[in-house]
């Protein structure tokens, strides 16, 4: 149905999925404060928690099946906000299954940090929905200060501490130019909505200083969110003090809502604007895939080596932004899907080897994984053969970067040049990937590494789950890439005319400029 | 025999049978693997996963062997062809097809798996049951890669041989295997990605301009030659050509080739050599000549790929002459014998092609029953140099004599299968290449001299070392693995007709093909001539 989003009514079902994860989440809180903590009532938080994720998931899908349409407003209700949805919430169940195990066995019974994963996910699903720079600034706030304390959740582990306070730190100052550059962007056009911000610019004043400063601003408050290389400083050392958990859920979920919002922005808002900041983005993912994947060789420990790949895959996720384009935005979120299967299972095995507070971390901790636990490696292998991008053996890795490939040579503006960066790159991560991969098969295990832990059931599902999905969409993708397909952003219904508005009292956002917003109507 | 197999339905079903049936063995062996948990590695045990693979591939072999009659040479085209759609939305389907030299290739390739499993029999003691499996899903692979009618499924198919091998070095190689597997992995993969980004251009070019769905079909891809601007075709040419030279490998591309054979266990070096190297040149014939026809007839072009093949006969040559270790220096005759084949195909005449997939066959046997013989005697003396024999034929008798005739046929002695191959490619390519033939064929002595030398070092020198007076001689399940071999090197050296009568229509179709369409584009093209 048409929702027109300056009805509360309207906005509120638009909002649905989202109001139902945060209802849920403060009713878990609640629960969870109800009793004494103890082990058993973590455990029961988190079962609750993802029970209420695969509702969300449920409802989204729901959703996508209406195929709602809206008006010019704050949120879109288009499949790429559902697609994003469900990329999110599988990195959500998969980090707090995962959270449930880690806070056993390192006897935290506080179950809300499960609560906190869930209020976190509500941000980042705000981000895919944000169609206005304000709820932008809202999910990507909501997010982030609960990512801040999800990375110190360990409170008796000092690299837990100093990676929540060096995130927090450095994501403020990214927050700060993000804030400035909405605040010009604001200045320049007198919107903060999408779509008004495109049509303004649409009519002139694309070289307004103010909106060059803005978009700079916006440009490297993102590249901080998502880690683009040069500033992703911050993203080894949070990542390699986080709890695993926690990192999974960095490295996926914050990464993935931190590249929706910034794609949608960047083709609603700016599509006038991306041809002069097209070689800047080109160069910027160029540097990523480099810069991610050669420092990426020279790391013995296994959390920071998943961090500078996670950093090169941010590159490969650039390329989607760079190329614009038809299948740009479908590519994105299938190339999020694979990223996140295997990311999440990735870290799941890390976590579950490295023992208690982490101990065994180093990539030869891994040697004679294989004699060990035969299946545990190859499901390594798998993750690592999928994050190389391999077809069969890496599954539905491989179709994503020839997802992205295809999505770099078939735009309007055909980018070879970036396509053969883009595998020259896999080929120099091919030597950590496969690093891994031979410590695991082919090196003995020495005497003196003592027994390892045994994996926890909830772990094992997770590692189990994402390594047969990973295979199983590797065998036969075409469920998948329709639904991929169907994930583009789709502009909004123009308001039939001002009169509607004015006399329903007018939206703060759409009153102000009285400009019809060009635009083709949906079907 | 043709029409019962037509009775049967035969080419309907045969190309996905051969692709499933490894796989079915494959799930057996780790069904096996896991229903005896625990004692796997128990010698009674592992008998079981040798048994179900050998009988898989044998199973396999006897399937395959009604391409031979049910392949009508008189048409050209695909036959046996097969359309499932894959991913529809991306233009991507299951299409397979054998031409003649498929035909020829897949058999090879069928016939060689059951011996390279025998001949690992008794080399593998640990984790058999990962082992076996790997190779059988490697049999998939390396099929799926002569069958495939489908740029993607090619790539796919191309990609999945490369990570059991990888295995099957790095695991249960000799010593320096991890350095060699990694080489081999990089080393292909860096060529292959090349041309993974070639295949996407070429698909998205061909798309349906209506639905923008792109088209990833070998005949569509053919079809719409002449397309693109001159200078992209050269670029996708060399993406093609990077992918395929280092498969082959050419010289200066083929450093990984002797660490990996080398390294390999018996039944990898096998297959390596005997197969995995043949999807270079095969590449070569199928997909860089025909679709890039003005590329690889430009004079630049040829004439540095010519040369270069030749310089890798006689390199590869020489420097198998000075090797101490007889599994390197198989190995570095099979850069020798490759180049003889890249000459044959880029020299681009019927007989000269025809000659190059003779010659791909007889490497295959030739050289696979070198590396058996090689892997049969450092079983018992856990030695491969030369130095440590000498005069081993008075011991080993059986062992001298079939190493003597073996060496004969990769020498290209007339008689022997090596022999048909090699002329009929000097033969061929003597009409556009005339000089760099004459080169060429003093490779044919090169070959002579470093193998009967070696030969003489192993089998006939006097018996000096006291050690080797006890070796045992082969015994039935090592002749079982050589009679095969022997009996195809006489069988192809005496009466090759029914082989050459069965590709002859399709390199000619090739042939035909790039000359047409090169000198076309490009009047003063055949600089060679």
């Amino acid at each position: 149905m048409l929702l027109d989003l300056t009805n509360p009514a309207h906005l509120l079902i638009a909002m649905g999925p989202d109001v139902l994860l945060m209802a849920g989440a403060m009713g878990l809180l609640l629960y969870s404060a109800w009793a004494p903590e103890s082990a058993a009532r973590q455990r029961s938080v988190g079962i609750g928690s993802m029970v209420l994720t695969v509702l969300t998931m449920v409802a989204v899908v729901w959703y996508m099946l209406r195929g709602d349409t809206v008006s010019v407003g704050p949120v879109a209700t288009d499949t790429f906000r559902w697609v994003a949805d469900i990329v999110i919430l599988l990195a959500t169940l998969g980090a707090i299954a995962l959270s449930i195990d880690y806070n056993e066995r390192e006897g935290i019974d506080a179950g809300e940090s499960h609560v906190l994963v869930l209020f976190a996910t509500s941000g980042m699903m705000t981000l895919a929905a944000a169609r206005d720079l304000m709820i932008v600034f809202l999910g990507i706030e909501i997010m982030s200060v609960t990512v801040y304390v999800l990375a110190g959740m360990n409170r008796r582990s000092p690299r837990s501490a100093e990676a929540a306070l060096k995130y927090f730190l450095l994501g403020a100052f990214a927050t700060c130019f993000l804030l400035y550059g909405i605040a010009l962007l604001y200045g320049a056009t007198a919107s903060t909505n999408l779509q008004v911000i495109a049509s303004r610019l649409t009519e002139g004043g694309a070289g307004n200083p103010l909106l060059v400063i803005g978009v700079a601003m916006l440009l490297v408050g993102f590249a901080f969110k998502v880690a683009v290389v040069p500033f992703h400083m911050w993203a080894p050392d949070v990542y390699e003090g986080a709890p695993t958990p926690i990192t999974a859920y960095m490295a996926a979920a914050v990464k993935a809502a931190g590249f929706v919002a910034f794609a949608r922005i960047w083709k609603e808002a700016l599509p006038d604007v991306v041809t002069t900041w097209h070689l800047a983005l080109w160069w910027l993912a160029v540097i990523t895939m480099v810069g991610g994947n050669l420092i990426a060789l020279a790391q013995r420990n296994v959390k920071r080596l998943l961090a500078y790949s996670s950093i090169a895959h941010g590159g490969y996720l650039l390329v989607a932004l760079v190329s614009g384009g038809a299948f740009a935005s479908s590519a994105l979120v299938f190339y999020l899907f694979a990223y996140t299967l295997a990311t999440v299972g990735a870290f799941a095995i890390v976590g579950a080897l490295a023992g208690r507070s982490d101990r065994y971390l180093e990539i030869d901790d891994f040697s004679g994984l294989w004699t060990e636990r035969p299946w545990v490696a190859t499901a390594m292998a798998v993750f690592m053969l999928a994050l190389l991008g391999f077809p069969i053996f890496g599954g539905v890795g491989f179709f994503a970067k020839w997802y992205m490939i295809q999505a770099a040579l078939q735009s309007p503006s055909p980018q070879p040049r970036l396509a053969i960066a883009l595998v020259v790159t896999s080929v120099i991560s091919a030597g950590y990937y496969l690093y891994v991969v031979m410590v695991m098969f082919m090196r003995p295990r020495s005497a003196e590494r003592p027994a390892m832990a045994t994996i926890m059931p909830a772990t094992r599902w997770v590692i189990g789950v994402a390594a047969v999905l990973i295979l199983a969409i590797g065998l036969y993708p075409a469920p998948v890439t329709r639904l991929a397909r169907a994930a583009v952003q789709q502009p909004p219904v123009m308001p039939p005319s001002d009169t509607l508005l004015a006399g329903r009292g007018g939206s703060p956002i759409l009153a102000a400029p009285a400009v019809a917003v060009p635009g083709p109507a949906a079907p | 025999m043709s029409s019962l197999l037509q009775s049967l339905g035969y080419n309907d079903w045969i190309l996905p049978a051969l692709l499933v049936i490894p796989l079915l063995g494959a799930a057996a062996i780790m069904a096996h693997g896991l229903a005896v948990r625990g004692t796997q590695d128990d010698p009674r045990r592992s008998d079981g996963p040798r048994r179900i693979a050998f009988w898989t591939l044998l199973l396999e072999f006897v399937v395959s062997l009604g391409l031979w009659w049910s392949y009508d040479p008189s048409r050209t085209g695909f036959q046996a062809v097969i359309d499932w759609p894959w991913i529809p939305l991306w233009g991507v389907n299951f299409s397979l097809g054998v031409d003649g030299i498929a035909v020829m290739m897949i058999l090879l390739t069928t016939f060689l798996m059951p011996l390279s499993v025998l001949g690992g029999w008794t080399g593998v003691r640990t984790r058999v049951h990962w082992y076996h499996a790997l190779m059988l899903i490697l049999t998939t692979g390396m099929l799926g890669v002569f069958m495939a009618r489908d740029l993607f499924l090619f790539y796919v198919m191309w990609e999945l041989m490369l990570v059991p091998m990888y295995f099957i070095i790095g695991i249960w190689g000799g010593e320096r295997r991890i350095y060699a597997s990694l080489k081999f992995f990089i080393y292909t993969m860096a060529g292959s990605l090349l041309m993974l980004v070639a295949i996407i251009y070429i698909g998205v070019n061909a798309a349906d301009p209506l639905t923008g769905v792109p088209n990833f079909s070998y005949e569509t891809a053919l079809a719409w030659h002449g397309i693109l601007p001159d200078k992209a075709v050269m670029w996708l040419f060399l993406a093609f050509f990077a992918a395929f030279a280092v498969k082959v490998p050419m010289f200066p591309f083929h450093t990984w080739l002797p660490d990996a054979h080398t390294e390999a266990p018996t039944a990898g070096s096998v297959i390596l050599a005997g197969i995995m190297l043949k999807m270079g040149t095969f590449g070569f014939i199928r997909f860089a000549l025909p679709l890039f026809p003005e590329a690889a007839m430009h004079p630049t072009v040829r004439a540095v790929i010519l040369t270069l093949a030749v310089i890798g006969i006689i390199y590869g040559a020489l420097v198998a002459m000075v090797q101490p270790d007889f599994k390197r220096l198989v190995a570095y005759s099979s850069v020798s014998h490759l180049g003889f084949v890249m000459l044959g195909v880029f020299a681009l005449t019927v007989e000269s092609m025809q000659g190059a997939v003779m010659v791909m066959i007889n490497h295959g046997i030739s050289t696979g029953a070198l590396f058996f013989l090689v892997g049969m005697i450092y079983e018992r003396k856990h030695s491969r140099m030369i130095e440590a024999f000498g005069g081993i034929a008075r011991v080993v008798p059986m062992f001298a004599a079939l190493l003597t005739l073996v060496a004969l046929s990769s020498i290209a002695v007339p008689g022997t299968n090596g022999f048909i191959g090699e002329f009929l490619v000097l033969a061929g390519s003597f009409r556009t290449a005339p000089v760099l033939t004459l080169v060429a064929t003093t490779g044919v002595i090169f070959a002579a001299a470093y193998l009967l030398w070696a030969i003489q070092r192993i089998l006939f020198n006097p018996l000096d070392k006291p050690e080797n007076l006890h070796l045992t001689d082969l015994n039935r399940r090592e002749l079982a693995i050589m009679a095969p071999l022997v009996a195809a090197i006489i069988w192809l050296g005496v009466y090759p007709a029914p082989v050459l009568r069965r590709m002859e229509s399709s390199a000619r179709a090739v042939v035909e093909l790039v000359n047409e369409r090169g000198v076309a584009v490009q009047p003063s093209g055949v600089g060679m001539r």
